[in-house]
């Protein structure tokens, strides 16, 4: 008896429940929500979910989830197709790309820059040239008032005193783009120890994150570090001006860091390393970030929902990349990304 | 005779309460509740078994491909280079041996020095000897001030261990590296030929890391020593102050060497912990593969290295890390092992039963 009032008040509030449901369903409009899975690199990621936040809000039957679980395992989950959308910084392997039978499309959606910033007291404006920051993290730079660093600061009173390397201890994207251009510009540290998400530092301690690294080199006098232009302009710390290809010595900043994008051209893969620009005024490290797509969608609405989103992203979302730190795409790649999302298909 | 009238008597007497029918047969609801509750037990300690069983067969078939591809040579190798396929943990495996047996040794000696201060009444001895002097000892309320300080400061070695490893490993990094600095400086420059102190401190190294692996390690060794001492018999005591030994005599001479298996136990689960410590050594052990004996030098530890390598390792990578994870596990059940060997025989040779 007592069972049966239980199961009966249990069936009507469910029956209650189900009503509700239909009822926010049908004031949201009769169209059903699209979901939208991404994985992948972290560093895009502030923006990607600043994107991705904003166009919900405009668009609400468009949810988008998207992990920043890291490079690697974005390009993985990409190719077991767990999700619907990958993002890199390494863009994408050719064999990856090779393993992905409705083939791939590359977007570059956004850039950054890497900075060296180091802990010197009394010593501001410092100037690295190709030699010694390569020769730092070689190991073969290692001490503040070398030749090779105080011959590009005239009227700087270097210190005597021992370089702190910092390096980062986890695999990352970041850490991909700084060895490739040390690799670019150092053939040594081509070699040994080359491109790679953790290549095997010759010098220094490791910390992990961007975070891990700043705490570092922020609690070490004398140390040097690499980090992401945004995060270094979010936490103040001092940057070098470094040599470019041209012989320049340039801060970093978004105008310099979009000198070197424009002067990097996009093949037909989308896949470009502006590992060594050589515009006068381009900062040296910079690198894009891509979102990886399939050319072929079997469904039609989440296709149509893919495409808008990413739009939104390539037209108004880029006015946000400037505050968060990142650099806005120069308009031809804009130009490019468009054209390549409409030649995407559903089938 | 006596003895068969009193069985005798003694007999008649069980058999008198049986006839009133006070014991009886346990009901089936009796037999039920019992039997149940022994299988229940039986089941949960053979699901921990069996969840540690299948823990450990996991790992190692995850790891299987990485141990046909490198083999042993894995343990000896000390380069960690994706780059070019080389994989070693020679480096980690000495990082983490040896920053936590210094960490065990320093926790150690201020982990059992805490716990004697606090089960021998040093505390509340000076507080009463202060109340006495204000003529307070006997007030209920502050009467109670001695015993209750001893509460609070065990309490507070205890919460060390609610701290959250992260917290530590900030504190080590903002704190305790700025703090020792000068003096690791002060060292290298004066006493740099000591291979202790052959490099210099860069940041994070080996000893920010083991002093905040001590720290960590504190409360698991003065909250397992102070029960210890605490239950050695106070018979023990009294006889020791008796025969005119003083107090530190009968501390070191008796109390100790009896509680010695009990502070053994705590010192080895502490070493267990320190093995699998993780956040706070990422943070502040440097991650740099180095074999040095220089406690300012950056080193590595099989955990750490798993946490910073393991959230981006691509698929071929997790065989290798699940390999160094074994390694891990294996070291962790060698000291234990080793650990309760040496317990048995150390203790009792110190307590004496052995003879």
């Amino acid at each position: 008896m007592t069972n049966n009032r239980w199961n009966r008040g249990v069936s009507l509030g469910l029956i209650a429940m189900l009503i509700a449901c239909t009822g926010c369903n049908k004031s949201q409009g009769a169209t059903e929500v699209v979901k939208l899975q991404g994985a992948g690199a972290s560093f895009p990621a502030p923006l990607y979910l600043k994107w991705f936040k904003a166009y919900n809000s405009a668009h609400n039957n468009v949810q988008v989830d998207y992990q920043s679980v890291g490079s690697g395992s974005g390009v993985k989950s990409f190719v077991d197709k767990t999700v619907d959308f990958g993002a890199s910084d390494a863009a994408m392997k050719p064999e990856d790309i090779a393993r992905v039978e409705t083939g791939v499309q590359l977007l570059p959606m956004t850039a950054g820059a890497i900075v060296l910033t180091c802990n010197l007291k009394d010593v501001s404006g410092l100037k690295l040239s190709r030699k010694a920051y390569s020769g730092i993290f070689l190991g073969k730079v290692t001490k503040w008032n070398d030749p090779l660093i105080a011959k590009a600061n005239p009227g700087v009173t270097l210190p005597a005193t021992p370089i702190h390397v910092v390096v980062r201890a986890d695999s990352s994207g970041t850490t991909f783009v700084f060895s490739k251009h040390l690799s670019a510009i150092n053939e040594e540290f081509a070699k040994s120890p080359g491109t790679n998400n953790m290549p095997d530092w010759p010098v220094g301690t490791r910390s992990k994150g961007n975070e891990g690294v700043t705490a570092s080199v922020m609690t070490t006098p004398g140390s040097i570090g690499y980090v992401e232009y945004g995060y270094a302009r979010g936490q103040s710390l001092a940057m070098a001006a470094l040599e470019n290809k041209s012989g320049e010595f340039v801060m970093p900043s978004t105008a310099s860091g979009q000198a070197a994008l424009a002067s990097a051209q996009l093949p037909e893969n989308m896949i470009v390393w502006a590992s060594d620009p050589d515009a006068k005024d381009a900062y040296p490290i910079v690198t894009y970030t891509w979102l990886l797509l399939y050319k072929k969608y079997p469904d039609k609405k989440k296709l149509a929902a893919l495409q808008d989103l990413l739009n939104y992203g390539l037209t108004d979302g880029q006015k946000d990349s400037e505050a968060l730190g990142y650099l806005p795409l120069p308009q031809s790649v804009v130009d490019r990304d468009k054209a390549a999302l409409q030649n995407i298909k559903s089938e | 005779m006596a003895k068969t009238t009193a069985s005798a008597a003694l007999g008649e007497e069980w058999a008198g309460v049986s006839g009133k029918s006070i014991s009886h047969t346990p009901t089936r609801r009796q037999v039920f509740l019992d039997v149940g509750f022994r299988r229940l037990c039986w089941i949960f300690a053979a699901l921990t078994l069996l969840f540690a069983a299948l823990l450990m067969l996991r790992i190692f078939v995850a790891a299987l491909p990485a141990m046909r591809q490198y083999g042993p040579g894995f343990l000896v190798g000390t380069t960690w280079d994706p780059e070019h396929g080389h994989y070693g943990i020679l480096p980690q495996i000495w990082g983490t041996l040896y920053t936590s047996l210094l960490a065990l040794i320093i926790a150690t000696a201020f982990g059992v020095a805490a716990a004697v201060y606090l089960s021998e009444g040093y505390l509340s001895q000076t507080i009463y000897g202060i109340l006495r002097r204000f003529n307070l000892h006997l007030n209920p309320l502050w009467g109670k001030l001695p015993d209750r300080m001893e509460d609070l400061l065990r309490n507070l070695i205890e919460l060390l261990a609610a701290i959250p490893s992260v917290v530590y490993g900030l504190w080590g990094l903002f704190v305790v590296i700025p703090l020792i600095r000068p003096i690791c400086d002060w060292l290298h420059a004066k006493l740099g030929w000591i291979p202790f102190f052959n490099t210099d401190l860069s940041g994070p190294g080996v000893l920010p890391a083991v002093l905040v692996l001590s720290i960590m390690l504190l409360p698991t060794i003065t909250a397992i020593s102070s029960s210890a001492l605490v239950a050695v018999p106070s018979k023990l005591r009294m006889a020791a102050y008796g025969m005119g030994a003083t107090r530190w005599e009968t501390i070191l001479g008796v109390i100790i060497p009896t509680a010695a298996r009990g502070i053994f136990g705590g010192v080895i689960l502490a070493f267990g912990r320190a093995l699998g410590e993780t956040m706070a050594l990422a943070m502040l052990v440097g991650n740099a593969n180095v074999i040095s004996l220089s406690l300012f030098s950056p080193a590595n530890t099989l955990a750490a290295l798993l946490a910073n390598t393991f959230p981006e390792a691509p698929p071929n990578e997790v065989s290798i890390l699940m390999y160094a994870a074994l390694v891990l596990l294996g070291i962790t059940l060698v000291v234990n092992v080793m650990g309760s060997v040496i317990l048995q025989r150390a203790s009792a040779a110190l307590e004496g039963t052995n003879k």
